[in-house]
């Protein structure tokens, strides 16, 4: 196929043309951060931003969701409801590709071979992402040493990358094919914009400075789970839950039942392995007491347990457990450590 | 020029090497421009790791309630009013505790900067005495320190720690003319509806990950309240009525023992004005109790006591 491209002028147009058709997400301004909310014209678009402070994994992923809700109250018996499947069609549109990836990874926990959650695969399904490329990595940025990249094409349907006036087209699936045939904004790319692209490519890498040996660190982990090094390293960790719901590849949850009266709902809220309930038995024994074992489990999880399980390591280097974290606990540095251990 | 940092360093080697302390808790460099970290040192060769600098916001006596080892503690006029609270609460002996006291001219809040520079990256920043020298890619720029303290810092009217075992560096003076609760006053003569939506909008940006709870000294009840099933007091959504709930009992949990450290506010990551609660608190307890917490080693807090001439209007009209 012939490569695209679209001027950074068309965009508005392009996006509200996609408005009309489905459902968009793209990343807006609110409350002094970026987040990904659905949009209802293409101008509510903030596209100059590094990244979203809350991963986009709450669009397929909601940080409360009902699962079912119940009525006796109508003196019939039983009646119970689920929420309606989502029919429409839906973008993200300026995900980075950090975040995209991340949405690979959460697949495999949604929707892997044994368990399909109907709740996520239904709007997983019919969600067309279409990625912006990173032209400048922030400092905290570290997907090269996760295996991405800031123009890593697995699981975007179409990547743009900017060339300064406007985007080429990097198309990835047939899915992301479709799209960009349907729609007029993506013109013909001029032959020089090509080698832009690669300009850009090797300056957003050049800019990667955080690089970890993620590999050698599974292989560290393997013998350190007794290692009094968790003691240390997890003694400035306060127990929040900041790493996890910012971390886009962080999936753990609860189901609960709000219940008034006679009418009740069942449901799913984001649930953090830092917290102590979250291992807390019915008996009162914990088997993750301290914060000790529970910083642990953060770090086994993502870069040995899921590695094992799933063929991937759980985090994809986005940076914003860095960021955010209240004590400024480093995963990098954490990552650091075990290797020099 | 007293370089505080080595002053911290010297006397954190003098008190490991006197076998005074098993423990020194301060700070060390952040890997971050304008962030430290809390950092615990057992042994004199870690203690060069020691600093101090307008980046050291945390809040080091939320470390003190499960510490068992004699323990230095670095703290700032905010966190030393929390020791003095937990030692009341009996969360930590007098004796247990070494206070390397430092007087404090605010800390600076990174968000203002981040917001000053519209979102282009810092790379580095340099602490000189009264600026910061912010250099990041394509640009260079000098603030000044006072203009972008935390807004608890801004008000502050104990800079100077209340008590220690060690003070570091001269007392500062301390700002009395302040109305530290001119924003509460302001928040106070709006109507009961622009009230509710101001707060329910606040509140709204909530994720529930318990940074604020988690980073206050106060907050060390083994069984918090939001992690409760039986009984369920309060539910786990993010839907407004179960967010507003957590930040309401948050607030009158800890009112009579907050001290305006700002702990809370700058864990948020969502940048949540959580001091509209619990400055408001620690008004209407000033008010009603004429107490003020963490000042003094031998009052007792007015919500842990009872006296017959307590304010009652409430009850009795």
């Amino acid at each position: 196929m012939q490569e695209l491209e679209i001027a950074k002028t068309e965009l508005v147009s392009l996006l509200n043309t996609l408005i009309k058709e489905c459902k968009v997400f793209a990343p807006v301004e609110q409350n002094g951060f970026i987040t990904f909310q659905e949009i209802h014209s293409g101008s509510e678009a903030f596209l100059d931003y590094i990244n979203s402070k809350k991963p986009p994994k709450e669009i397929f992923f909601p940080q409360s969701e009902g699962l079912f809700s119940y009525d006796l109250s109508k003196g019939k018996g039983w009646s119970v409801e689920g929420p309606s499947s989502e029919k429409k069609q839906s973008i993200i549109f300026g995900i980075r590709p950090c975040d995209a990836r991340s949405l690979v990874l959460l697949d495999n926990v949604f929707d892997g071979q044994l368990y399909k959650d109907p709740y996520y695969t239904d709007k997983r399904k019919n969600t067309t992402i279409i990625a912006i490329g990173c032209n400048q990595p922030s400092s905290t940025c570290f997907c090269t040493s996760l295996g991405g990249g800031p123009f890593y094409q697995e699981g975007s349907d179409l990547i743009l990358v900017d060339i300064g006036q406007k985007y080429i087209l990097q198309v990835v699936t047939e899915k992301g094919e479709k799209l960009a045939k349907k729609h007029n904004e993506f013109k013909e790319a001029e032959d020089h914009s090509l080698s832009l692209v690669r300009d850009t490519m090797e300056k957003a890498d050049a800019l990667m400075k955080s690089k970890i040996e993620v590999q050698k660190v599974t292989e560290k982990l393997d013998s350190m789970f007794d290692d009094p090094f968790w003691d240390l390293v997890s003694e400035k960790c306060i127990g929040c839950a900041v790493c996890t719901y910012l971390c886009p590849t962080c999936h753990c949850f609860d189901i609960t039942d709000e219940v008034i009266s006679q009418t009740g709902e069942r449901v799913r809220t984001w649930d953090s392995c830092a917290f102590p309930s979250f291992t807390l038995e019915a008996s009162g024994v914990n088997p993750r007491p301290s914060n000790k074992e529970r910083y642990r489990q953060r770090i086994m999880h993502k870069f040995n347990y899921f590695l094992a399980n799933h063929g991937m390591v759980a985090c994809v280097g986005c940076g914003r457990c860095i960021k955010e974290c209240p004590v400024n606990l480093d995963i990098r540095g954490v990552l650091n450590s075990i290797l020099n251990h | 020029m007293l370089n505080t940092s080595v002053a911290i360093r010297d006397i954190a080697k003098k008190l490991l090497d006197e076998k005074k302390v098993d423990l020194i808790i301060g700070f060390e460099k952040g890997s971050v421009p304008l962030r430290s970290t809390p950092c615990f040192i057992r042994s004199t060769s870690e203690a060069d790791r020691l600093i101090w600098n307008v980046s050291c916001e945390n809040n080091l006596a939320k470390y003190l309630p499960k510490i068992k080892e004699r323990v230095a503690i670095v703290a700032k006029g905010c966190d030393v009013r929390s020791i003095i609270n937990l030692i009341k609460e009996k969360q930590v002996t007098r004796e247990q505790v070494f206070i390397i006291g430092i007087p404090c001219k605010g800390m600076i809040d990174r968000r203002k900067v981040e917001a000053k520079l519209d979102g282009k990256e810092i790379l580095e920043a340099e602490e000189e005495d009264d600026t910061i020298i912010l250099k990041g890619p394509n640009f260079k720029e000098t603030i000044k320190k006072e203009e972008f303290l935390h807004d608890s810092c801004q008000t502050c009217t104990h800079r100077n720690p209340v008590i220690y075992d060690v003070l570091i560096g001269d007392k500062v003076t301390e700002d009395q003319a302040v109305d530290e609760y001119r924003e509460v006053k302001d928040f106070e003569s709006k109507s009961h509806d622009e009230r509710w939506q101001s707060f329910s909008d606040e509140v709204s940006k909530c994720i529930r990950c318990y940074a604020c709870r988690n980073a206050c000294p106060f907050c060390y009840c083994q069984e918090c309240f939001v992690d409760s099933s039986q009984p369920h007091w309060i539910g786990k959504t993010t839907n407004l009525s179960d967010t507003a709930i957590f930040h309401i009992v948050r607030a009158f949990h800890i009112a009579g023992r907050c001290v305006d450290c700002g702990a809370c506010d700058r864990a948020c990551p969502m940048g949540i004005d959580l001091r509209r609660l619990t400055k408001k608190m620690e008004k209407d307890v000033k008010e009603l109790f004429h107490y003020e917490a963490g000042i003094s080693l031998e009052d007792v807090p007015p919500l842990a006591t009872f006296n017959p001439d307590d304010p009652q209007e409430f009850i009795m009209v």
